[in-house]
């Protein structure tokens, strides 16, 4: 069964004039990293709401196409069912954190102190969230006494306590030092092996080639590529997307024929493939 | 253009969270880089007259700076907060653009012309009456650069400019930084976006713990992986790629990688 399954999904805000969404189609298996990328405005984070249900259900407006999360079709359940298989991470940790909780595992506890479980239940799926964060040993400290990176990680593990199936991050590392950013991508690589289905949006893109198993471009709404990194940075037409490639694809490309076709994404990739290219001259 | 000179500083009046600050900050577009917390907002705050030194000496183009006010300071060091909730308070972007110039007792005319050009160079010309709070974040980012832009300071220091920026954004901050160095400001910049650094500025400065722990021209000083480590900064991804393909030299841009790539190739 796939995890995520978006068909043919158009939507408009209420009084806006254009499709915020326009045809938008793409899949996601258990344990699938799907990188979202394209302009600011192109339709990001509101794809990243449809997915949460949050759009149509909370920003109303005009709906069309299907989104089934984990078996659930998204306008025919309400929020309440809905976040109980997606969570979702905004962009800026500090926002999330609730200021209302003393320590760290306070924080982590409130979402599901708010589901009335009971007490020693949520005491285990806190403890397991922490230590999937890596953020255990903070557990006794203030919220606002940790950096970034932790903070975000906090964010993250509340959110997994919930025990969602998917889970949406709306550029969740962009408020963040490059060591906050990289603690957060290896969480994500962590949650992954977990089974958990994630699907985020990001600017970073040597970091979302590197993470992300597939890519969905979006520009002005619609859906222009759906593929894995390499294949996508590949592709003779990804600068018409308003995007840019990683820079170890794009230096490749001057240097490089490869005989696939498909060019190097990552650090280590353009290494390996420089490295033969220098034996093979 | 701006001398630091064993500066210390603290909150508290326990932890220093400046150490004995040196820097002789000359024409060359500068970048701070280091970790959260080492530092470098603080360093820009009292080079901005808005924090006073607990020790050391801080003189802008030959003045003390606590000789002024930070609104006599406003007319000479231009600032772009991180945050740009900080910095917007006006009802429309045209309002916000004219606040900066009419605050130093620029001509309403000389203000407007000033504000429609900084708005033209961030793309925002066709939304002067526009609410600042609809703008999403990398629009309401470079509305605080063109309302800096417009006073037309001799310094402008941009704090994280980079954040929420798509690559469109990005190209368009590279191109003011660009035509601010030719008009013969001075820029300097705290960022974490070490590629950013890599392509636009000529010296920089790493923080650690309150201290300058390295600082030279940019290749120069991203040739120190060792230490960079030691203050968790990581290399430019193009410098990385060069070190890995074992070409032995800092690059800083895509065409400079090609080009020592090539020659590399040649001579193995």
């Amino acid at each position: 069964m796939k995890k995520i399954l978006v068909e043919h999904l158009k939507y408009r805000y209420p009084q806006a004039a254009e499709l915020a969404l326009n045809d938008i189609s793409f899949e996601a298996e258990e344990g699938e990293k799907i990188g979202v990328i394209g302009r600011n405005g192109a339709g990001k984070s509101t794809l990243c709401q449809a997915l949460t249900g949050l759009v149509p259900h909370f920003y109303k407006g005009a709906y069309g196409g299907r989104v089934i999360v984990d078996g659930t079709e998204v306008l025919s359940s309400s929020i309440s069912e809905i976040v109980l298989k997606v969570g979702i991470v905004f962009q800026n940790p500090f926002t999330q954190v609730t200021g209302a909780k003393e320590t760290v595992y306070d924080e982590v506890a409130f979402g599901l102190e708010n589901l009335g479980l009971p007490r020693g239940e949520i005491s285990s799926r806190v403890d397991a969230a922490l230590e999937l964060l890596r953020i255990y040993r903070f557990k006794d400290q203030a919220p606002f006494s940790l950096s970034g990176g932790q903070t975000q990680r906090m964010a993250i593990a509340g959110i997994i306590a919930m025990r969602p199936r998917i889970i949406v991050l709306d550029e969740p590392t962009s408020q963040l030092d490059p060591q906050g950013s990289e603690e957060v991508y290896q969480a994500l690589d962590d949650l992954s092996d977990q089974g958990l289905t994630i699907v985020l949006t990001e600017h970073k893109i040597e970091k979302i080639a590197q993470y992300c198993d597939k890519i969905l471009v979006l520009q002005d709404g619609r859906s222009v590529a759906f593929d894995t990194p390499a294949r996508l940075f590949s592709a003779e037409d990804s600068d018409a997307w308003g995007i840019r490639p990683p820079v170890y694809t794009s230096v490749c490309r001057k240097l490089l024929r490869p005989p696939t076709g498909v060019y190097p994404v990552t650090l280590s990739e353009a290494g390996e493939a420089l490295a033969n290219w220098e034996a093979s001259t | 253009m701006i001398s630091v000179s064993g500066l210390h500083f603290s909150y508290d009046g326990k932890t220093e969270v400046l150490s004995d600050i040196n820097l002789d900050i000359d024409r060359r577009s500068t970048a701070i880089i280091g970790q959260n917390g080492v530092g470098k907002t603080t360093f820009i705050k009292i080079l901005k007259g808005l924090l006073r030194p607990a020790s050391g000496k801080v003189t802008i183009l030959g003045e003390d700076v606590t000789q002024k006010s930070a609104a006599q300071w406003a007319s000479v060091i231009g600032l772009v907060f991180q945050n740009p909730n900080d910095q917007i308070f006006k009802k429309t972007v045209l309002e916000e653009t004219l606040f900066g110039p009419l605050n130093i007792k620029m001509t309403p005319k000389a203000a407007r012309k000033r504000a429609m050009e900084a708005l033209s160079a961030v793309g925002l010309a066709d939304k002067t009456d526009v609410n600042p709070y609809d703008l999403n974040l990398s629009d309401k980012k470079l509305l605080c650069i063109a309302s800096v832009l417009a006073m037309n300071t001799r310094i402008v220091i941009f704090d994280e400019p980079t954040i929420a920026q798509d690559w469109q954004g990005l190209e368009r901050i590279k191109a003011i930084i660009n035509s601010l160095k030719a008009q013969g400001k001075l820029i300097m910049t705290i960022v974490h976006d070490i590629d950013f650094v890599a392509e636009c500025f000529e010296r920089t400065v790493v923080f650690n713990e309150g201290k300058v722990l390295l600082d030279g021209d940019t290749a120069d000083v991203f040739a120190h992986v060792d230490v960079l480590r030691q203050a968790r900064v990581s290399q430019p991804h193009i410098a990385q790629l060069a070190e890995l393909a074992g070409l032995r030299r800092v690059c800083l841009t895509e065409d400079e990688f090609v080009r020592a790539f090539k020659d590399y190739a040649f001579i193995q």
